[in-house]
């Protein structure tokens, strides 16, 4: 009996399926292509780019523009080091007040939960905006050119917070807290002890959001720091060489290059896969938490 | 005499219930401290700032020690007809994008949906969300590895079909469309899958008695996938609504550049013009002129869509 109905809708059914594969393949590849021609163009010898343009596989194969980035000087290193640093630190100490706060805000015995709440929620729906923002770190705390000015405002957000809210809220039933609560445990033990064990796949998602939050800041960077900080964050760095060719030039000067021998374009290239090649090489191990993430966190204040 | 004790009794029963519940609150309010100091410093503080709208502002004399002009600034962005064509382009841009992504990422979803084979699903989800994954300055240099007009791909291409090149960078007419087709690549990936979410939460019991009563698969989609992501669309759009004014800085500002004035008219959003009037010019007065009127509008933008959806339909509000 399934079987006949099956086979009744497989005309409009058959159709769709091979739009769907179609359609969703042109999409997939369409995401995919940009990588590869980046990766391929960033070992093609400078002059047949500019000459001949983007091929799916370099004509001449070169690693010419890593070793000018790599060789000399060692502002690519010292840009890694400070990303690495950003990343970890910010998203371990945010990570950990999100959950924190998270874990708090859920619980139904604490009497002002709702009051807190509000406090965080409104700072999603109004803003002094930029300028003030921009005028408290520089002129009223000076961090400008200092690089807690990246490391500071992306530490915690409301949306995370909320979402970590919905997260424990949905996966540990209070019964576990007040257990320990029972026990004698203090909130902030039961919080260490009980709950961080208990919300991992949480943990991992939210921490994954704000890890490449910081991986992929640039703006902050771009706003608070200036060019007499010596090692920028890779975005901010794979941006001024994008942007600035005189940049790219002062930069690579001292490393007994001609000016006219330099390789722009393939040296933009390389640096966007030195600072993208992290995030792509995790890609595999990381995707499945981000795509749970995204299914879980239903944002609702 | 006798009220005036009572009240005072009141007041005291009053003060005790409200100490008694500080000490129960006592523990979590200190594991709370970390956040509300971060959000009072560095959302709450800088919000009286925006007076600096209403002021000439001098950097060393300070946001409330510069002198005070009163509605000039407002003033100033509304009769040079700026403030009509951010207001225009941001509004335009958001919608846009509201439309085209729900449009796409419910297609996506529901076509993986009809797609039962599950390594195709998986293999795609994973490829779909690969752009959400980088930065928008590298969604910078591809767009101009596409479109820039000495080697880009797109010249190529045109060039291989014996096609005269294009200006892209010069030319903006062709911007919007730039610009929400790349919106669509690096979100489209992300928000299907919210929605494919939902659809694997359906209902599998309506599902086969459709089946069973023999509706067809377009039948099936019109009737029964479509109407049960109403919810989860509803949702997300309300969400936008109130973010309606604000731009998404990262990608304009990487895609057009902070000099290219060409393109301006059809690509300048409220974001990308405060940015510059600030940084490039040092126009604080200007700056938080237009960041005001942003803020304001958002605001009651939210709270009056809020405050509708409460009255119509109680279940989607926000809050």
């Amino acid at each position: 009996m399934m079987n006949k109905n099956k086979k009744k809708d497989d005309l409009s059914g058959r159709i769709i399926r091979t739009i769907g594969y179609v359609f969703i393949s042109f999409l997939a590849l369409s995401c995919l292509l940009p990588f590869v021609i980046m990766v391929s163009a960033s070992f093609e010898n400078e002059k047949i780019l500019v000459r001949e343009g983007y091929h799916l596989f370099p004509k001449e194969f070169t690693m010419y523009a890593y070793e000018v980035i790599l060789g000399g000087n060692n502002e690519i290193i010292g840009s890694y080091i400070v990303t690495i640093l950003l990343t970890v630190i910010g998203t371990g100490l945010g990570l950990f007040i999100t959950a924190m706060t998270g874990y708090v805000l859920q619980r139904p015995d604490f009497l002002r939960r709702n009051k807190v709440s509000l406090f965080l929620f409104f700072t999603t729906l109004f803003s002094g905006g930029l300028v003030p923002f921009y005028l408290l770190m520089t002129r009223y705390l000076h961090l400008k050119n200092n690089y807690l000015a990246i490391l500071i405002p992306s530490l915690i957000s409301a949306w995370n917070i909320i979402m970590m809210k919905n997260f424990i809220r949905n996966a540990i039933p209070h019964s576990v807290s007040e257990a320990a609560n029972i026990d004698g445990a203090s909130p902030f033990v039961t919080f260490l002890k009980v709950i961080i064990p208990m919300s991992k796949p949480a943990l991992a998602t939210i921490g994954l959001f704000i890890g490449l939050g910081y991986w992929n800041e640039w703006y902050n960077s771009m706003l608070f720091l200036d060019s007499s900080v010596q090692f920028r964050p890779l975005q901010l760095l794979l941006y001024n060489l994008i942007n600035r060719a005189e940049y790219l030039k002062n930069s690579m000067a001292g490393k007994n290059i001609l000016t006219q021998d330099l390789p722009l374009e393939t040296v933009k290239l390389a640096t966007a896969v030195l600072a993208t090649g992290p995030i792509i090489l995790a890609y595999p191990m990381v995707q499945k938490y981000f795509i749970s993430g995204i299914t879980v966190g239903a944002v609702k204040g | 005499m006798k009220s005036k004790g009572e009240s005072i009794a009141v007041k005291k029963k009053g003060f005790n219930a409200w100490k008694t519940s500080l000490r129960k609150d006592r523990a979590f309010l200190i594991m709370c401290i970390p956040t509300i100091l971060y959000f009072l410093i560095l959302a709450y503080l800088p919000m009286p700032g925006i007076y600096v709208a209403f002021t000439n502002f001098n950097y060393d004399k300070g946001i409330f020690g510069s002198a005070f002009v009163g509605l000039d600034n407002l003033k100033f962005i509304t009769m040079s007809g700026k403030l009509g064509v951010l207001l225009r382009n941001t509004v335009f841009y958001n919608l846009a994008f509201l439309i085209t992504s729900h449009l796409i990422q419910i297609t996506i979803a529901v076509l993986l949906n009809e797609i039962r084979n599950k390594k195709f699903q998986k293999l795609s989800q994973s490829l779909l969300i690969l752009p959400n994954f980088i930065s928008y300055v590298l969604v910078g240099l591809f767009s101009f590895a596409i479109f820039n007009s000495t080697n880009g791909i797109l010249n190529s291409i045109l060039m291989g079909f014996g096609q005269a090149g294009t200006q892209v960078y010069s030319n903006p007419e062709v911007w919007p469309f730039i610009l929400v087709i790349v919106n669509l690549w690096k979100g489209a990936g992300y928000g299907s899958i919210v929605y494919f979410a939902a659809l694997t939460g359906m209902d599998h019991e309506v599902l086969e008695a459709a089946q069973v009563d023999g509706a067809s698969t377009i039948q099936r989609i019109r009737y029964i996938t479509l109407p049960s992501l109403k919810p989860t669309l509803i949702i997300l759009v309300l969400l936008s609504i109130g973010g309606i004014l604000r731009g998404n800085f990262d990608l304009f500002y990487n895609m057009v550049g902070s000099s290219n004035v060409l393109l301006h008219n059809s690509t300048d959003v409220l974001e990308t013009y405060v940015f510059r009037a600030m940084t490039n010019n040092f126009q604080f007065s200007t700056a938080a002129a237009v960041s005001f009127v942003q803020s304001i509008f958002g605001f009651v933008l939210v709270m009056t869509t809020n405050a509708i959806v409460k009255k119509v339909e109680p279940d989607y509000a926000l809050f």
